[in-house]
């Protein structure tokens, strides 16, 4: 498994508790984890490259 | 002045809470224990299919992929470091003793995606806190 996916499933998993248990409504909690899992995937891929920066 | 509402939430027995204390009375701790021991429990207890489901899948998926990347299960009490992931380890409730008992995940991480298994099986058990604590939850009225 490469990195990437190991971080897509986490998001994954992770993503779909925090918007089942921090949220009321299925509108909001689809909207939260949508959210988080972007959050997710979005930071790891930045700091990645920011990593890659630093390691130049 | 507190509102018959207020009063209500602050006693666990809010308005929002009658249709799931029809449905079910019982020991109110029942759907956080049953929640901690099964992934999901706690909500299917509560009739709440959909989310116990989604739960469910969620924690076993992230334990299991946690376990086939030879993840580490945390057994001893050596250090804070072990401390901590032990006590992440015990939030996967029932799962956690059956897979020390069948001998499944590493006793030493050896490779780095067995790494990233142990971070997965002890974040599994935190996810699984959150879910049973959301069950609680429900039981009591703080959450619809």
């Amino acid at each position: 498994m490469s990195h990437f996916a190991a971080v897509l499933l986490f998001a994954l998993f992770a993503s779909t508790v925090f918007g089942i248990t921090q949220r009321e409504t299925p509108r909001r909690m689809v909207r939260y984890g949508l959210y988080c899992f972007a959050l997710f995937v979005g930071s790891a891929i930045v700091l990645s490259w920011l990593m890659r920066l630093i390691a130049r | 002045m507190a509102t018959e509402e207020n009063k209500n939430f602050a006693a666990g027995t809010g308005a929002k809470a009658a249709p799931h204390q029809a449905a079910y009375e019982g020991f109110v701790y029942l759907p956080l224990i049953l929640g901690w021991l099964v992934p999901g429990a706690g909500h299917f207890l509560l009739g709440k299919w959909v989310r116990g489901s989604l739960l469910a899948a969620s924690v076993l998926g992230m334990f299991v992929t946690g376990i086939l990347m030879q993840g580490k299960l945390y057994s001893s009490a050596h250090d804070i470091l072990e401390i901590l992931g032990m006590a992440g380890d015990l939030g996967n409730g029932l799962l956690f003793f059956v897979s020390r008992l069948a001998g499944w995940g590493a006793d030493q991480v050896l490779v780095t995606t067995a790494d990233w298994g142990s971070r997965f099986i002890v974040v599994a058990g935190l996810l699984n806190v959150i879910a049973a604590v959301d069950a609680h939850n429900l039981r009591t009225g703080r959450k619809s």
